[in-house]
């Protein structure tokens, strides 16, 4: 190896290095923030160290009014927009893959329109109708908007994924007896699957970290984003660090699950 | 297989449903409420949001936070797919690691950073034993506007720089390799290899990112509450005030059109921009 | 076990017309080649009969049933596909069992059903094993084997050894030949190998551009191709077509004269097989050949030339008998075996004049 390149290879190794602390290092600070308690917001430096760290201040946190409730409601709010974005996408993402059919491109349109437009902020007008339809402060209201982010993407990963299932498969499988719905279950899903689980787990990651059609649509049944923001300037620093940590750790371990589809699923849904 | 010619309608249609009723016909009164008076149609929701105090400031920083923020990020994530093209060993946990933030929200990002920026933050702490200030100084408050501009851009560049980079990541996969390794045998440096061959083939997958990270910016606004509270008004979180504290559904309505429009502006700007031509296409 | 009937049987893609109304009728246990070019409407009227795709018009009747408005699961056949469509996610045991299942048979009849299968196919080793851990000639051994557990009354199969390797082609080609005579369904194949659709079928039909040019055994496709497109599609090489004027009933072919045919018009193609030319000996008639190229093919020399007045022309020799000679530009006189010729009018359409 000449010099030159093993220059090259040391700026590589440092700039990987720097861009890991830069990612990690914060996350790092907060849950010691969250962590260290009452105590640790009052220390003047702060050690960088996890010395003294306790789970007293998240255990407070956690112990506070509304906060197991907030969570609660996020992962009801979240499984339901899991749920919905599935059962909208999986059917239309399946007709995008395996028909070609008038309308499609109009319908293509519509689901990448939801792209340029901010969507959470459609939450305004939906309160009214909300009040009326007796949806609005529950978690299956605050799950219908975040549908709306979530189905265009579920639709566009499932038609993807239907597509590289070879439809001589499910050809095969009509011939020796099945149906389209019996084929479908029995040789599209079981193949289709792990690409579906880490949608689904995009969807209700996305539906848990939305804030502001959540804020909106919530007064007493709040989920945690709502919760968090609605407390901002009222709860100890210490607790808002709690706070933070709480909502991303699922979120760290979600990104985990589905690492491996990471890329196929942006690369696919965002086309 | 012969069927109704139905069938793929009976497929779309619980979606279209959906999203005719949950995006677009809230999108059509959201445009109709901003522009009603008194029951009539007027610009007076218009104006009462364009004289609000904050209106101008709330504009202004949210360009500013766009402006900034989206190019760096385009950088820093083009930066980290090169990087990670060289890369062989420990590939998957990098990926990971620098996605990590992809499943952060704006207000988490916002914690995070105010653990670190507030007065007696670690970022203080660190300056401190540096013997670089001698006491916990402010970075967050309205007398320190630019450095308080400067928190959220970096706290934006920290959480949504991931997005970006798993976007171009997945466009460079698909990329053969062979164009570089021709355009390096024809004698291309590095900088040729990547300005006149691996830029020009990213472009759709810069497009889809560029798109969808500006739209994202412009809706930024539990992160500038967290970190700036009433100090760093965005044009979301006024129409959030109008809507929440001042009950003023009309004014939000004109906040939301607002964004809409700088959003799909924004989007048709890169469309057309970064279009390629389909002769181009691979 | 059941016959195949197509009815006037058409299919159009909105402007195009992939099949005009054909007719064709399969016996009972008989294995019937669809041979033809790529596009040329074979594997269309395939999956018409499968009812994978839905014909513009005609009727498709298995045994005494029409089927034409019946769903796949319910016409009462199996089918290997081009691509094998293996499943995946199933075991090789699971493959086989797969219709089987789905027809709700009990226990011990997929048991006995998919071990049979799998030793017709020598697969009984790999049933516990996923597809992804198979070889090709494995994957198209499975496919097989699933068609054959549930017994069907009509099988088809779609290019089935397109994907293997020349030599694996051959093997599995026996094989198939065997494992089929035993099983007696009625089959129908679709190739565009004329050696496969020679060396398995009872029957041939050539297609060509969405219509079936011929249908017979395969040593009347080979003798008596009723088209140009025919002959010049199986054989190989195929073939020769010589343009040649009528005179007073008679037609000359580079200083060989030959009676044409009576109903003759002005002119006569005349279908000519490179093997049926023999070299013709001292002061015997024939025709004048002029060499351009020669290629040792193993146990037969091929020649290319021109007869006829520059007409390009290609011909077979033994290569173990006499040969004239082989240079560029060489002169041979040829004598062609009267009773293979095969006369066509212009349009390319045979004239029945014997056999």
């Amino acid at each position: 190896m000449t010099g030159a390149t093993r220059s090259n290879r040391a700026l590589l190794w440092t700039g990987v290095a720097v861009l890991c602390v830069w990612t990690l290092l914060p996350i790092y600070l907060l849950a010691l923030g969250a962590l260290g308690g009452r105590e640790i917001v009052a220390q003047w430096p702060k050690p960088l160290a996890p010395f003294g760290a306790t789970f007293e201040a998240l255990r407070t946190f956690l112990a506070i009014e509304g906060v197991w409730r907030a969570a609660w409601v996020s992962i009801k709010a979240a499984a339901m927009t899991m749920v919905m974005a599935l059962a909208l996408g999986m059917p239309a993402g399946y007709a995008l893959a395996r028909f070609r059919f008038r309308g499609a491109g109009a319908y293509r349109v519509l689901i990448l329109m939801t792209r340029a437009f901010p969507v959470a902020i459609l939450a305004l007008p939906l309160t009214v109708s909300f009040i009326r339809l007796g949806v609005y402060d529950t978690p299956f209201g605050v799950a219908l908007v975040h549908a709306v982010l979530a189905t265009p993407f579920a639709t566009l990963v499932c038609a993807s994924l239907f597509m590289g299932i070879p439809k001589e498969l499910e050809e095969a499988a009509w011939v020796f007896g099945c149906s389209r719905f019996t084929g479908f279950l029995r040789v599209v899903l079981p193949l289709a699957l792990p690409g579906i689980a880490a949608a689904s787990i995009f969807a209700f990651v996305l539906s848990w970290n939305e804030v502001f059609a959540a804020s909106v649509l919530t007064v007493r049944q709040r989920t945690l984003t709502a919760y968090l923001l609605s407390v901002l300037s009222e709860s100890p620093l210490h607790l808002q660090f709690a706070g933070g940590l709480v909502l991303i750790v699922p979120s760290v371990l979600f990104i985990f699950l589905v690492r491996r589809r990471l890329f196929a699923m942006w690369g696919i849904g965002n086309r | 297989m012969r069927e109704s010619r139905a069938l793929p309608y009976l497929l779309i249609a619980p979606s279209v449903i959906f999203l005719v009723g949950l995006f677009l016909i809230p999108l059509a009164q959201t445009a109709v409420l901003a522009f009603q008076e008194n029951g009539g149609w007027g610009l007076g929701n218009v104006r009462r949001m364009a004289d609000d105090l904050n209106f101008q400031d709330a504009l202004a920083n949210t360009f500013k936070v766009v402006l900034l923020a989206v190019p760096l990020q385009l950088a820093l994530a083009l930066g980290m797919t090169m990087m990670l093209r060289k890369v062989r060993r420990g590939r998957d946990l990098l990926v990971w690691v620098w996605s990590i933030p992809l499943g952060i929200s704006d207000l988490a990002a916002g914690l995070v950073w105010l653990a670190i920026l507030t007065d007696q933050g670690w970022l203080n702490s660190v300056l401190f034993q540096l013997g670089l200030i001698s006491q916990p100084q402010a970075w967050l408050t309205y007398e320190t506007p630019a450095a308080l501009l400067a928190a959220i851009v970096v706290a934006e560049i920290w959480r949504a720089t991931a997005i970006v980079f798993v976007i171009l990541l997945a466009g460079v996969q698909l990329l053969p390799k062979e164009y570089e390794e021709a355009a390096e045998v024809f004698g291309a440096t590095p900088w040729q290899r990547f300005t006149r061959v691996t830029v020009p083939l990213l472009k759709p997958s810069i497009q889809t990112a560029l798109i969808l990270r500006t739209v994202l910016a412009f809706e930024m606004f539990a992160m500038a509450l967290a970190l700036g509270g009433r100090n760093f008004p965005v044009l979301v979180s006024e129409a959030f005030n109008a809507q929440y504290f001042s009950q003023d559904y009309g004014v939000a309505a004109a906040y939301a059109v607002l964004v809409m429009a700088i959003s799909v502006a924004a989007t048709l700007l890169y469309l057309v921009a970064l279009r390629t031509p389909a002769e181009q296409r691979s | 076990m059941a016959s195949i009937t197509i009815e006037g049987v058409a299919k159009r893609f909105g402007e195009v017309r992939a099949l005009a109304e054909l007719d064709l009728t399969v016996a009972d246990g008989e294995f019937l080649a669809l041979l033809g070019p790529s596009g040329c409407g074979k594997t269309t009227l395939l999956r018409i009969i499968a009812g994978l795709e839905s014909q513009t018009s005609g009727r498709v009747l298995i045994g005494a049933r029409d089927v034409s408005a019946l769903p796949p699961r319910k016409r009462g056949l199996a089918m290997v596909f081009q691509n094998y469509a293996v499943f995946p996610h199933l075991t090789v045991y699971e493959n086989v069992a797969f219709g089987l299942r789905m027809a709700k048979a009990d226990k011990a009849r997929i048991e006995r059903q998919v071990e049979k299968a799998a030793t017709l196919l020598h697969i009984e080793a790999l049933l516990k094993r996923h597809p992804a851990q198979l070889s090709g000639g494995q994957r198209q051994r499975v496919a097989v084997a699933r068609a054959l557990a549930v017994e069907p009354a009509v099988l088809l199969m779609d290019e089935p050894l397109s994907n293997l390797d020349a030599l694996l082609r051959l093997e599995m080609r026996a094989e198939l030949k065997a494992v089929l005579a035993g099983a007696g369904t009625t089959t129908i194949y679709v190739t565009h190998d004329q050696t496969e659709a020679m060396g398995l079928a009872d029957r041939i039909a050539v297609m060509h551009a969405g219509r079936i040019e011929q249908i017979g055994t395969p040593s009347d496709i080979y003798d008596r191709p009723a088209t140009r497109f025919v002959g010049g599609f199986v054989g190989s090489p195929p073939m020769n077509f010589l343009e040649l004027p009528v005179r007073d009933g008679k037609v000359d072919l580079g200083g060989l004269t030959l009676s044409a045919p009576p109903d003759a018009g002005g002119k006569l193609l005349l279908g000519l097989r490179g093997e049926d030319v023999v070299l013709a000996g001292p002061g015997e008639g024939g025709f004048a050949f002029t060499l351009k190229v020669a290629e040792l093919l193993g146990p037969q020399i091929l020649l290319t030339g021109t007869a006829a007045g520059g007409q390009s022309l290609r011909i077979v020799l033994p290569a173990a008998g006499p040969l004239p000679s082989l240079t560029p530009g060489s002169d041979i006189v040829l004598k062609p075996d009267p009773a293979r010729l095969r006369w066509m009018n212009e349009a390319g359409q045979a004239l029945e004049t014997r056999s």
